[in-house]
């Protein structure tokens, strides 16, 4: 039996289409919905990626599918691109859609079948971008995507700050996508709109410098780079969880994987400032996140922003990858990508494994914000270690799968002095520090996160009934964090994968252009230059940490005794004395003042009830989105000097546009 | 390097390690002496660390009634990143067939492991402390992690190589070289180990005043063995950290190839910098006051504007 | 010239004393005390000294050798002594007060440290002497005084700041074509020399007016 890789891709996606008609069919069916068509979509997810896998060493292969309008076919095509992507989106799918099933309740607004509509219809479109290969039928499922997704973002819609985020999302996803219409038309150049022909178009300069920002544009917007990031702490914790976790994890890499496309696969040279501006966008961009993170009170809003931190992270190895590209520097391209499409990955399995950790903590005890939750690691076991699995990823700690990204794209930052131009060998480096700073304060973040919700001790008196998650959870959470060991220990293997998306992109990939593998380390240019081994890092650490356990207790013993902790003398400690979330987030608001907006509302000695409230929020919301609405409003409220309310002036717009019509034909 | 391993190496390497292990506590007795010498007392004796852990392991573990088992589980896995990092780092030779596992943005990741552990253990417990020296350590952490890691891709630039064994190796091969980049490199990571060793001016190890402390809030809960394994963790951290300096910025003496006459020499040599550099660490700490805690970030950014320099400096001067 | 000094070695010892002149001026712009920033200009002045010398001894060229002395009488014992004998007669022992913070003021620092590499390359390419490499950090150290005259708000500091560029022409005029004429060195010198003391009278007479040595009190002096 013979089925292409990209038939059964297509057949899966279309799965997944009926999939979410079956449950339209059965709206109020939860049992039938969740332990049935979640679990059956998650299978499907695992096929996808095995497909995925097995395709990503293929060569392309098309087809075209008589569907859309008559004479409008689908073009759709598998190349390694569009594999190393839908194996994302298999493999996350597959753990995220397993957690739903267990974690779908009643009377959360949206019914259990509609929402099985609308997250199976997300999945199939996002299946279905990754392998358009025609403007028209990207652009459709783009939209289909940008509208499930909203749809399954105000799925609580009866609170209007749902409505109110599920508004914003939408609006900058269409500015977002009329951009990338527009970069399509300039990319076709007056030819066909398939990918294919648009391949063929030579551009000038001009064009393709107009192509690649009008993409960077667009995609970024989908993407949340600064400036365009705003929609996304609003709409990530109005989502549902597993819906947050597939937002953050695959529908932020299709928008990557959309700049990809557009600048290495349908233009054909890049130019260096391309990259240069990339890597500029993306430090902000890594910045900006990390640093808001680190002072929000919110559970899920400081996990949107440091998805934000993270693609910073991947636009920075995508700008310097164009730099090195456009300098015709292959190998060292090679490199710079490969960091990226690794982060791209890691991203997707640690964030998606932290959000889905906190979407068991909001079922458990109804608090999102971290003033109200703490000490959790006794009540919910399980999601607590799986959760420190995931924060440690993130944070970047070997030998976990964080590092291993952070390390290739160090590793390509200590080659940037031999570039040719003066100013960028003696700039890029500093971007490195930039790069480190980012790093270590989102290890800051995630001990925040981590200790302020699970350690410590709980801060009401309510988180006493919580309740760990359900097997099916737990499932979930245990394939993602399966995930972020695995790839941390095993990167060589990981990266012979990446090898094959890089190749074709660039011509030589990290394996050919360094001639370096070996199993077990991984030395991406040569062992002597830099060489890392996470699987005899983690070995000798508990090895190390075993014998130092063995050896106290031969030597010495165990004895414990238990006993209150040090209170300094003071007997009246409780659990509100610890350190808030906004507590912990001082120094960084202290030290990145300048990064923030606060109005602080401060006591006085003569107040009878004090009150102290600080708000922290983002510059780029009063410097550009609102002067932007105040103008759109301002332009509109010209146009409505049309409407005269009376009936002859209507007539007299139909007569006039009659003459000057006459007047045209003439 | 990777097709070279060898047992004489492998042997050498574990005899480097039992002896860094065994060895941390005397260079923290030694530090501490000194100190008491400047400021005209009789001092504590070089060897007052060993009874202290001696003191400590034979005690109870007194662990607080909240206590998960992460709190109780972390000084075991600190301990284990330090033995680990100082594996890593090249002390008495450069033939260490351990270094190819990781290198030298590894050394910092694992150093950074470590200091995440500790925090979460410190935030554990739930009390204003621990919570405190927690978010103390971890801003100090922040700021003081990009400056150690630019001043190892400056030494990286100038040996092509971010493993730390091939940098001591191109290093000390060099005819004597005057690097001015590595002068500002050497300053910047003089005030990093500061910050991160919990030294005066950025913290004072002897303190035990709430408002004055970072390391010792986090480890105030701790006692018996978990304490003497965390002040054990903490004078290898020294250790490792006066290795880098030297193999980086004075690495005449260390040993290349895995011979037993070049070790052999090799240690009065390291026995005789890290006296001389303990000395001086004892002399910048009586010279200094302690910062207020938010001066920290000034000096740490500081210690990050050298190293930036220190790069800069390669780029115009070097290449 | 000695045997063992080879070639490369002067450079390097050269390239070393470039950089912590450099450094120093770094510390200059983060420095907080005013005492500590006289100080840290005795010790440029003496660095500049050191440097003079080691190209006088390394090249043979012996105008030098009076050069080094004539830096070394004004920046490290004359100088010095008129400004410490100016704040103590001013009784201005205060901090240094800056007009944008010192993390803001060492990152722009930075930034003009990294253009003036760039703009001295093409030109240090041209010059021949060993010292050519050193003419991007001249450069830095002339931005760098500048930046310092520019941040600060009051008047002490600034003039720190003014000398500060002159020993940094000084340095660049040394490593670009080994130093100056004798004639143009010593108008140049007694320049400084004036300035200092025009200055120092203008101190006490913005003192009078204004009953404070903060530059900002000067903008009332514009028309209303």
């Amino acid at each position: 039996m013979s089925v292409t890789p990209l038939a059964a891709a297509l057949a899966i996606a279309a799965a997944w289409l009926a999939i979410a008609a079956i449950g339209v069919c059965a709206p109020h069916a939860l049992r039938f919905v969740a332990k049935v068509l979640y679990p059956l979509g998650a299978l499907a997810g695992l096929a996808l990626a095995a497909t995925a896998l097995v395709a990503i060493s293929q060569p392309p292969d098309e087809t075209v599918l008589p569907l859309g309008l008559p004479d409008l076919p689908f073009h759709f095509r598998i190349d390694a691109l569009s594999a190393f992507f839908l194996l994302i989106l298999g493999s996350v799918t597959a753990g995220v859609s397993v957690f739903a099933a267990g974690y779908l309740r009643p009377g959360e607004g949206t019914l259990p079948g509609v929402q099985c509509l609308w997250y199976h219809l997300f999945l199939a479109s996002m299946a279905l971008v990754l392998l358009a290969n025609d403007a028209y039928a990207f652009m459709v499922t783009w939209e289909t995507m940008a509208v499930s997704s909203f749809f399954l973002v105000t799925s609580d819609h009866r609170i209007a700050e749902i409505r109110r985020a599920g508004y914003l999302y939408l609006l900058i996803a269409h500015v977002g996508a009329i951009a990338i219409l527009m970069c399509f038309g300039v990319l076709h150049g007056f030819g066909d709109y398939t990918f294919a022909s648009i391949r063929q178009v030579e551009l000038t300069p001009f064009w393709a410098t107009v192509a690649f920002l009008l993409a960077l544009f667009g995609f970024g917007a989908k993407a949340g780079i600064v400036p365009l990031h705003v929609w996304l702490p609003e709409a990530h914790p109005a989502a549902p969880s597993p819906v947050s976790a597939l937002m953050s994890a695959v529908m932020l890499k299709t928008a990557i994987y959309g700049m990809l496309r557009v600048t290495f696969d349908l233009l054909h040279t890049q130019i260096w400032w391309w990259g240069v501006l990339a890597l500029a966008i993306g430090l902000l961009t890594a910045l900006f996140g990390v640093v808001f993170s680190a002072v929000q009170s919110d559970m899920k809003r400081l996990l949107a922003w440091s998805s934000i931190e993270n693609i910073g992270f991947i636009v920075v190895g995508f700008g310097l990858g164009v730099t090195f590209a456009a300098y015709k520097m292959y190998g060292l391209a090679a490199l710079a990508l490969t960091a990226m499409l690794y982060h791209c990955l890691n991203h997707a399995y640690f964030k998606s494994l932290l959000f889905l950790a906190t979407g068991a903590v909001l079922h458990a005890t109804k608090e999102r914000g971290l003033g109200k939750l703490g000490g959790l690691i006794h009540r919910m076991p399980w999601v607590a270690w799986l959760a420190l699995v995931g924060a440690l990823a993130i944070a970047g700690m070997p030998p976990l799968n964080g590092f291993v990204s952070e390390w290739l794209l160090l590793q390509a930052f200590l080659f940037t002095p031999n570039l040719p131009d003066s100013y960028l060998n003696m700039l890029v480096p500093v971007a490195a520090a930039a790069i480190a700073l980012a790093a270590a304060l989102s290890a800051y973040v995630m001990v925040k996160f981590y200790g302020v919700v699970f350690l410590g001790q709980p801060r009401e008196e309510k988180l006493a009934q919580a309740h760990d998650a359900g097997i099916l959870e737990r499932i979930g959470l245990v394939w993602l964090a399966a995930g972020c060991v695995a790839f941390g220990v095993l990167p060589v293997q990981v990266i012979t994968l990446l090898d094959f998306v890089t190749g074709p992109m660039l011509g030589t990939n990290l394996s050919k252009a360094t001639g370096a593998t070996h199993w077990l380390f991984l030395a991406p240019i040569s062992a002597e230059r830099a060489s890392y081994s996470p699987a005899l890092v983690l070995v000798g650490l508990a090895v190390l940490t075993g014998l130092a356990w063995l050896a106290v207790r031969r030597f010495y013993h165990g004895r414990v005794r238990r006993a209150p902790p040090w209170d300094c003398g003071y007997p009246l400690l409780n659990a509100r004395m610890q350190d808030t979330a906004e507590g912990f987030g001082q120094p960084v608001r202290q030290v990145f003042e300048p990064f923030f907006r606060m109005t602080r509302e401060l006591p006085s000695a003569f107040d009878a009830a004090p009150r102290y409230r600080v708000t922290v929020e983002d510059h780029l919301w009063y410097w550009c989105y609102l002067p932007v609405a105040r103008l759109v409003d301002r332009l509109t409220g010209f146009v409505t000097l049309l409407q005269r309310g009376r009936i002859s002036v209507y007539l007299l717009y139909s007569f006039g546009t009659l003459l000057v019509l006459l007047f045209l034909v003439r | 390097m990777l097709s070279e391993f060898s047992w004489a190496g492998a042997s050498a390497q574990l005899t480097e390690i039992l002896l860094a292990v065994l060895l941390a506590p005397l260079l923290l007795g030694w530090v501490n002496q000194c100190r008491a010498w400047l400021q005209n007392k009789s001092g504590p004796g070089v060897l007052r660390p060993y009874l202290m852990l001696r003191k400590l392991m034979a005690k109870d573990a007194v662990v607080a009634h909240g206590a998960s088992p992460l709190f109780r589980t972390a000084p075991y896995i600190v301990f284990g990143c330090m033995v680990l990092a100082v594996a890593i780092v090249p002390t008495l030779g450069t033939d260490l067939p351990y270094a190819p596992a990781a290198d030298a943005i590894a050394l910092v990741g694992i150093l950074a492991l470590a200091r995440v552990f500790i925090s979460l253990a410190a935030m554990d417990i739930g009390t204003a402390f621990g919570t405190l020296g927690a978010r103390r350590e971890m801003m100090i952490g922040f700021l003081a992690e990009p400056a150690l890691l630019i001043v190892l891709f400056t030494a990286s630039l100038i040996s092509q190589s971010t493993s730390l064994a091939t940098t001591v190796e191109t290093l000390s091969h060099r005819e004597l070289a005057i690097y001015p980049s590595l002068a500002f490199a050497g300053v910047a990571f003089t005030m990093v180990s500061l910050a991160e060793n919990a030294r005066i001016p950025v913290d004072n190890p002897a303190t035990h005043l709430e408002l004055t402390m970072i390391h010792e809030a986090m480890v105030l809960e701790y006692s018996g063995r978990h304490l003497a394994l965390i002040e054990w963790a903490a004078s290898l951290k020294l250790f490792v950290y006066s290795c880098v300096g030297i193999a980086l910025f004075f690495p005449f003496g260390i040993a290349q190839g895995g011979d037993a006459a070049g070790l052999l020499l090799a240690l009065p040599t390291l026995a005789f910098k890290l006296a001389i550099g303990g000395f001086l660490l004892a002399v910048i700490e009586t010279l200094s006051a302690k910062m207020r805690i938010f001066r920290a970030p000034e000096f740490l950014g500081t210690a990050f504007m050298l190293a930036v320099l220190a790069l800069l400096l390669h780029a115009l001067l070097e290449t | 010239m000695s045997q063992f000094l080879t070639p490369a070695l002067t450079g390097q010892i050269i390239n070393l004393l470039a950089a912590v002149l450099l450094l120093l001026s770094f510390a200059m712009l983060a420095q907080r005390r005013i005492l500590s920033l006289i100080d840290l200009f005795a010790a440029q002045g003496f660095v500049l000294t050191l440097s003079t010398a080691f190209v006088a001894w390394a090249t043979g060229q012996t105008h030098l050798w009076w050069s080094a002395g004539l830096t070394f009488a004004l920046k490290v014992l004359l100088l010095p002594w008129i400004l410490h004998r100016l704040i103590r007669r001013l009784n201005v022992k205060w901090d240094v007060e800056t007009l944008i913070n010192i993390p803001t003021t060492m990152l722009f620092g930075l930034l003009l440290v990294i253009l003036a590499f760039n703009l001295a390359q093409p030109v240090s390419a041209l010059a021949g002497t060993i010292t050519k490499g050193t003419l991007g950090i001249a450069l830095a150290i002339v931005l760098l005084s500048f930046l310092m005259m520019i941040t600060r708000s009051k008047a002490v500091p600034q003039v720190i700041g003014f000398l500060a560029m002159e020993n940094s022409l000084f340095f660049a005029a040394t490593a670009a074509t080994y130093g100056m004429p004798m004639v143009v060195e010593l108008g140049i010198a007694l320049d400084v020399l004036v300035g200092v003391i025009i200055l120092g009278v203008f101190f006490f007479q913005i003192r009078e007016r204004f009953d404070s040595l903060d530059i900002r009190h000067l903008e009332k002096l514009k028309e209303e």
